[in-house]
């Protein structure tokens, strides 16, 4: 009796195993929806990291030049008190929206003329991203004891010269498990592009779910794969830690 | 736009006689003028000279040091320095802080470079002295403090002796008019302070400007040319060691040296 029980689970996993993935190449379906959350996350990564650095420069050195800058005056201290203002602001909304709702503005209004969804997808997910990565790089610098500053200062380095030479080699290191992070939290993050007809991983898993009316073998292996792609990433990133971990104990 | 135009449009400031800094008035208020760090210092200090600031702590003299090279933002006041007003905020502070160099408490070496790297990274960059010379120059110091078997360590495996040794010869390898010393002892075990101490004191043989905030009151009767105590961010009473030490003035001074000889 269980025997044949076995042997029918066994029947019907394989048909399903057939149905949702091999007739119509369907598996082919799920190859090219995870090249292309690949193809976002890597845009969006490169985006992210640009604009984090971007803001996180102009953030941060305002705070720490303000004091100085006032009792000099001129041009620069304003354009940097206006640029302040702006990142701050988005800043705020970045990170007081959801990304879903960011996405379909991205894609019903801001671009809504383009039809390269790759680029549309990469750039709000990037922007989306960047909030985060200046946030990050921020409380790196800040994370850097403020003695490395003074001495830099001291020596007779400018505010840029102390940063490239002394505070961001040692803010990077600092902050490098948690850009890994930010760089796996992106990966699943863009499985709600999706939600505007992006055929990325997750939904091309939920295309063949639609169209087999079977939901399980299609949604494990969407999960499956993700689950795969972060361990990927967290083995790679724990190995860059150490390897710089190495150069400098 | 070039730092020598600047430098030029610095308007040169006549010094009295062999005074190398001139501090007129200087005030630090924090709080809108609730805490008063430095309550109006006036302080020459000539050329060649050791002077040392002692004080109780929170008497301002750690923040009358920072002050010297703008690490602190005074409030009011003038600060004079070679012939130039460095509180005036048109000046370019970095090029005279290349010729006052600092040591402070905790070392502050740099902790992601080598010390070769910590003593060559500034005069290469700054002054455009060649690697090989700015090496060349590194290891003699090293060797003078006894360290240039520790060149290519990371300071993170140094002893907090080692540290302060290495941050004075850093110091040094951008050839200083004028060195300040922020109490550069008081986070070092006591067995180190000795290795510490004999390095400055070479230094002022030499003839270096120093002015150094300690707690070593040894140090200040050995070496110092001039003593100055502090107290609530005034001068109270300065001169030489013995005076100082030995013929005491005012009440503060009296009960400050009761506590710490």
């Amino acid at each position: 009796m269980t025997l044949l029980n076995e042997e029918s689970m066994w029947e019907n996993l394989k048909s399903q195993f057939i149905l949702n993935f091999v007739k119509d190449h369907r598996y082919r379906l799920l190859l090219s929806g995870l090249l292309e959350t690949l193809k976002i996350t890597f845009f969006a990564v490169i985006i992210g990291v640009v604009i984090g650095i971007i803001v996180a420069a102009v953030v941060s050195s305002y705070s720490q030049n303000k004091e100085r800058m006032k009792r000099r005056g001129g041009f620069s201290f304003h354009l940097l008190r206006f640029l302040n203002g702006i990142c701050n602001i988005y800043l705020a909304v970045i990170r007081g929206t959801p990304t879903v709702v960011q996405l379909m503005i991205g894609y019903f209004i801001i671009w809504a003329s383009s039809n390269n969804e790759l680029f549309v997808a990469s750039m709000v997910f990037g922007i989306n991203s960047g909030a985060y990565v200046a946030e990050i790089f921020r409380s790196g610098i800040g994370s850097v004891d403020k003695g490395q500053f003074e001495a830099g200062r001291s020596i007779g380095f400018n505010y840029f010269q102390t940063m490239r030479y002394i505070i961001i080699p040692q803010a990077f290191k600092n902050v490098l498990p948690t850009l890994g992070n930010e760089a796996i939290t992106l990966l699943k993050e863009t499985s709600v592009a999706g939600y505007v007809g992006i055929m990325d991983l997750t939904k091309a898993g939920d295309l063949i779910r639609s169209r087999t009316y079977s939901a399980f073998l299609p949604l494990i292996a969407v999960a499956a794969t993700y689950l795969v792609l972060v361990l990927i990433l967290t083995f790679l990133q724990h190995k860059l830690e150490r390897s710089l971990k190495k150069n400098e104990r | 736009m070039s730092a020598d135009k600047k430098q030029k449009n610095e308007n040169k400031v006549k010094m009295p006689d062999g005074v190398l800094i001139s501090v007129r008035n200087l005030k630090k208020y924090y709080l809108g003028g609730e805490v008063k760090a430095l309550d109006g210092i006036d302080m020459d200090i000539k050329s060649g000279e050791v002077v040392v600031i002692i004080g109780p702590s929170g008497s301002g003299k750690s923040t009358f040091l920072r002050s010297l090279n703008l690490l602190e933002l005074p409030t009011s006041g003038t600060i004079l320095f070679d012939g130039a007003d460095i509180t005036d905020p048109k000046i370019n502070i970095n090029k005279h802080r290349q010729r006052m160099q600092m040591v402070f408490q905790h070392f502050d070496l740099f902790e992601n470079m080598t010390v070769l790297k910590n003593m060559t990274v500034a005069p290469m960059n700054l002054m455009k002295v060649s690697k090989d010379d700015a090496e060349k120059k590194a290891l003699a110091l090293l060797k003078r403090v006894g360290l240039d078997d520790r060149a290519d360590s990371y300071p993170s495996q140094l002893s907090g002796g080692q540290k302060q040794r290495v941050a004075i010869v850093r110091a040094l390898c951008m050839d200083p008019t004028v060195m300040l010393f922020d109490e550069p002892t008081s986070a070092l075990d006591p067995e180190m302070v000795g290795e510490v101490l004999d390095v400055m004191k070479g230094l002022a043989k030499e003839g270096m400007t120093m002015a150094v905030v300690t707690h070593e009151m040894g140090f200040a009767r050995e070496v110092a040319d001039r003593v100055v105590f502090m107290a609530d961010g005034k001068i109270v009473e300065q001169g030489t060691p013995a005076d100082i030490f030995e013929k005491p003035q005012s009440e503060r001074l009296k009960t400050f040296l009761a506590k710490v000889l």
